[in-house]
């Protein structure tokens, strides 16, 4: 038993219509590596940032206990004098320059007047040894794989003298002996008295490294288990991740006859658009069925949403390759128009940056896909316009105090009510609906689920890419389960479990 | 709500009621002349090239703020390709067809880099105002060439000095000037009632009956006041003409057409609307485009003013045309905005301009004040929008 260095208390964490933490503690010993682990939005990075101070002090409640004194950061640097370092999940570093000055940005050597670059460079080189790196720490970072990017920051890290390493999803783009070295240094590191809090979905890895593992779940501690007494198998943090109960959160859905295939992917294979060797999707093979919704759940990253927006007239990646039925014929869709044509929806997960203009009202939200309908000759009868907006909005429910009032002024669950009118509108067959409830409260999410239970009666198709499992198993009449860019898993609504799609992603 | 109401409406108009304010301290300033009929006929066919202008330079910057530095140099380019066409004789419609027709080519060829290439409009019209300067000093041979083409001059306002006539031979006021102003009221009074009864009638009426007759007498009363002023001097300018039909032309484009719709929707969120199936590099090339028909036509109005061209012609009128936009409301960063406001933003800069040439105010000084009303009216938009947050 060492001596604990840091001891977050009851850390409480609000934000406008959420908390994300609730009273939560976290109690880390000198020189053990502790993971945290819990499912997407559990709150596992909200407490890092405070940790580190990216949420200041007074912002949060709750005490921070680090080397047995009270800290109260306001900023990042606050933390990093004490030598708390966090490596984020995206990587912080700038392509255009040198492995030193991106070790030592904001950091710099020298006088205030002058960067001293020999000294820059010669005290990078003598990081980047430390982390097994053997390139020169003027070579740019564009110029190296994301591996070794992934070493920069630790190394950066190292330079800022951290004593207690954070590591937000560190292998998340990582491969398998990239993933493997990175963690043997951190085991290397811990021979040599360094602390590090390590947040993973790779429960392997988790096993592998951590001495002791805390599960969040839904803003609160549950348990801590300690590898020198507790059963750490990968089941076992499955069962403290997702152990919760469920209740009726989920409308019932009235013998809605599922019939033929109307969509159907075989094959399917996409490429990153601008890394054009990485597969993001890998020889997907899939189908949904009238009346029916099909969930596909999986961690972020899994190639879901890639996925989806490829479907849809080839909104994301390159070089794609397979097939797409729609009823039974086989189509090419050439762009996203082209898919509005075949009555293809895709209801982004990101409805502020990738759904809606914010700054123009609801009603011309609601018919930009499928302004056509309301024209001749391009002009816009705006008229109809009113008129179609103000259906959508009685049939969905949005509160607004009219349909002039700019998106932006809404509330999350009302601009996704817009955002679902929009692609309802443009009267699709199939709706592929990416975290439809994503960051909205629990009432708005009951009626967005209402929603999806009228477009299936009407005989539309539902696919519905959840990150939230409860979700997934309570909307879907079948569930695809996805990771790293694979189908993994199909199963019926009815014989899936928190924990059988668990296993499939963690075990795949 | 009512307060709330007044407020927002307060809002919306800040600029026309800025306009008012100045010219009222212009009235005083200079002792009422500012308004005095030959200053306000000079005010419009002065600034019609800003009008014109700033209508084009609208629609790039709904695109997300984005500009065109070029038109100064494409007004000299194309008003020195038509004096060059009239002094050798081409009879004139070829040769306005064929100014307009390089304004369209001009704005092409800068709007295929901007849309399909993804240079950024800056560069492309920095390095478009370069060119476009330098082919006007080779299509003028560095010379200014005089234009003598009556009809020319009289359609777009030439000489400085061209009018509707007054085919009612009015005394001391010009009739035609009077009469056009009332059938101009009566046109916006039946047009709007008309729209008014037929959304009333589908039940889509947002705005309450007091502001809606308020809006249109107010508009009815500027439109016959600024009538009597014109008629009380020479009649309605040509130029003035041209104006009016651009911006009802471009209001009604902005307003009521699906492009007008989706250069909103692109300077708003450009993701959202490519993944509405919008193919958003056509609205970019539309709005560049445009704009260098546009400035070819301000470049005819330009030329004809003056009834000659010559290649430092159009110097800085891309700047007059940009502050005006943003003078007007239009966001710097895109997706709002109104051809109507960068007209009274035009209006605003342009009786500035003129009170303070009236009163006497050093020509640098000037300037100052000019820069100073864009940034202030800047400030303003970026203040007003922190607020909702």
């Amino acid at each position: 038993m060492g001596k604990t260095l840091l001891e977050m208390k009851s850390i409480t964490k609000e934000f406008p219509g959420v908390k994300a933490l609730d009273n939560v503690n976290l109690k880390v010993e000198e020189g053990e590596i502790h993971a945290l682990v819990g499912e997407n939005g559990a709150g596992k990075s909200t407490l890092m940032n405070v940790l580190s101070g990216i949420y200041p002090f007074g912002s949060y409640t709750g005490d921070i206990v680090y080397n047995g004194e009270v800290c109260q950061f306001q900023k990042i640097k606050d933390s990093e004098e004490k030598g708390i370092v966090i490596i984020h999940q995206e990587l912080a570093l700038i392509p255009y320059m040198s492995i030193g000055e991106n070790m030592f940005l904001g950091n710099e050597q020298g006088k205030k007047s002058a960067i001293d670059w020999d000294k820059t460079y010669a005290e990078a080189d003598k990081y980047l040894k430390m982390v097994g790196l053997s390139e020169s720490s003027r070579t740019l970072i564009k110029d190296i794989g994301v591996g070794k990017q992934q070493l920069v920051e630790i190394a950066k890290a190292l330079a800022k003298h951290a004593k207690l390493l954070i590591l937000d999803e560190p292998t998340s783009s990582l491969n398998e002996t990239d993933s493997r070295a990175l963690l043997d240094l951190l085991l290397k590191f811990k021979e040599e008295g360094m602390t590090s809090i390590i947040i993973s979905h790779k429960l392997n890895e988790v096993s592998y490294v951590a001495d002791k593992i805390t599960v969040i779940r839904d803003g609160s501690t549950i348990e801590t288990l300690d590898k020198a007494v507790d059963d750490i198998s990968e089941d076992r943090i499955i069962k403290g991740m997702v152990g919760r109960e469920m209740t009726d959160r989920f409308p019932k859905r009235h013998d809605v006859k599922i019939g033929d295939i109307a969509m159907e992917v075989k094959d399917w294979t996409v490429y990153h658009p601008q890394f054009a060797e990485r597969k993001v999707v890998d020889g997907v093979s899939m189908n949904v069925r009238k009346g029916e919704v099909v969930g596909i759940a999986g961690l972020m990253g899994a190639g879901r949403t890639e996925l989806a927006m490829s479907i849809f007239g080839k909104a994301y990646g390159t070089n794609i390759s397979g097939q797409l039925f729609l009823n039974g014929e086989e189509v090419h869709l050439k762009n996203i128009k082209d898919a509005i044509k075949h009555k293809i929806a895709y209801v982004t997960e990101d409805r502020k940056g990738n759904g809606l203009v914010l700054t123009n009202p609801i009603k011309i939200n609601t018919t930009l896909s499928n302004l056509s309908e309301l024209c001749s000759k391009r002009v816009i009868d705006q008229d109809k316009e009113y008129q179609v907006a103000e259906d959508y909005r009685d049939k969905l429910k949005t509160k607004c105090p009219t349909v002039e009032q700019n998106v932006g002024n809404l509330s999350g669950g009302n601009q996704q009510k817009v955002l679902l009118a929009k692609w309802m509108f443009a009267n699709p067959d199939v709706l592929i609906l990416d975290e439809p409830t994503r960051g909205i409260d629990v009432g708005a999410k009951y009626e967005i689920y209402c929603i999806i239970n009228d477009l299936v009666a009407a005989g539309k198709s539902v696919i519905m890419i959840s990150s939230e499992l409860p979700e997934v198993l309570g909307m879907s009449d079948r569930i695809y389960v996805m990771n790293e860019g694979k189908m993994v898993g199909e199963m019926s609504g009815a014989e899936a479990s928190q924990e059988s799609i668990m296993s499939c992603i963690l075990k795949s | 709500m009512v307060s709330n109401n007044i407020g927002n409406t307060l809002k919306k108009y800040t600029m026309v009621i800025a306009l008012v304010v100045i010219i009222g301290i212009f009235y005083v300033g200079t002792g009422g002349t500012i308004l005095l009929s030959q200053n306000v006929n000079n005010l419009l066919s002065q600034n019609a090239y800003v009008f014109v202008l700033g209508t084009g330079m609208l629609l790039c910057i709904l695109t997300g703020g984005n500009i065109d530095l070029s038109v100064g140099s494409v007004i000299a380019f194309i008003g020195g390709i038509g004096a060059v066409l009239l002094s050798k004789g081409v009879n004139v419609w070829i040769a306005v067809i064929v100014m307009l027709l390089c304004g369209i080519a001009v704005g092409a060829w800068q709007a295929f880099w901007v849309a399909y290439v993804n240079v950024p409009p800056f560069i492309v019209t920095l390095a478009g105002m370069y060119a476009f300067r330098g082919l006007a000093n080779v299509v003028l041979n560095g010379y200014a060439v005089s234009i003598s083409n009556t009809t020319f001059l009289n359609v777009f306002g030439g000489g400085a000095d061209c009018y509707i006539p007054d085919f009612f031979h009015g005394d001391k006021l010009n009739i035609t000037c009077i009469l056009a102003g009332v059938i101009a009221v009566a046109v916006l009074v039946i047009v709007s009632l008309r729209n008014r009864i037929s959304a009333t009638r589908k039940g889509y009426v947002t705005t309450g009956v007091g502001p809606f007759f308020a809006k249109l007498a107010i508009l009815s009363v500027v439109i016959l006041f600024l009538a009597y002023k014109l008629a009380g001097y020479k009649g309605v300018p040509t130029s003035l003409l041209w104006i009016i039909l651009i911006v009802l032309a471009y209001h009604y484009v902005t307003t009521k057409t699906t492009i007008g719709r989706y250069l909103y929707a692109v300077g708003g969120n450009e993701k959202a609307t490519q993944l509405s199936g919008i193919n958003t590099k056509k609205v970019y090339f539309f709005a560049y485009t445009n704009m260098g028909f546009l400035a070819a036509f301000a470049g005819i109005l330009t030329v004809a003013r003056a009834a000659s061209a010559q290649p430092t012609y159009g110097m800085f009128y891309e700047m007059d045309a940009i502050g005006a936009c943003f003078i007007g409301g239009a966001s710097a960063y895109g997706g709002t905005g109104s051809v109507f406001g960068a007209i009274i933003g035009a209006l605003l800069t342009g009786v500035i301009n003129q009170g303070m040439l009236i009163m006497g105010v050093d020509a640098n000084y000037q300037k100052v004040v000019k820069g100073l009303v864009l940034l202030a009216a800047v400030i303003f938009d970026v203040l007003s929008k922190r607020e909702k947050k």
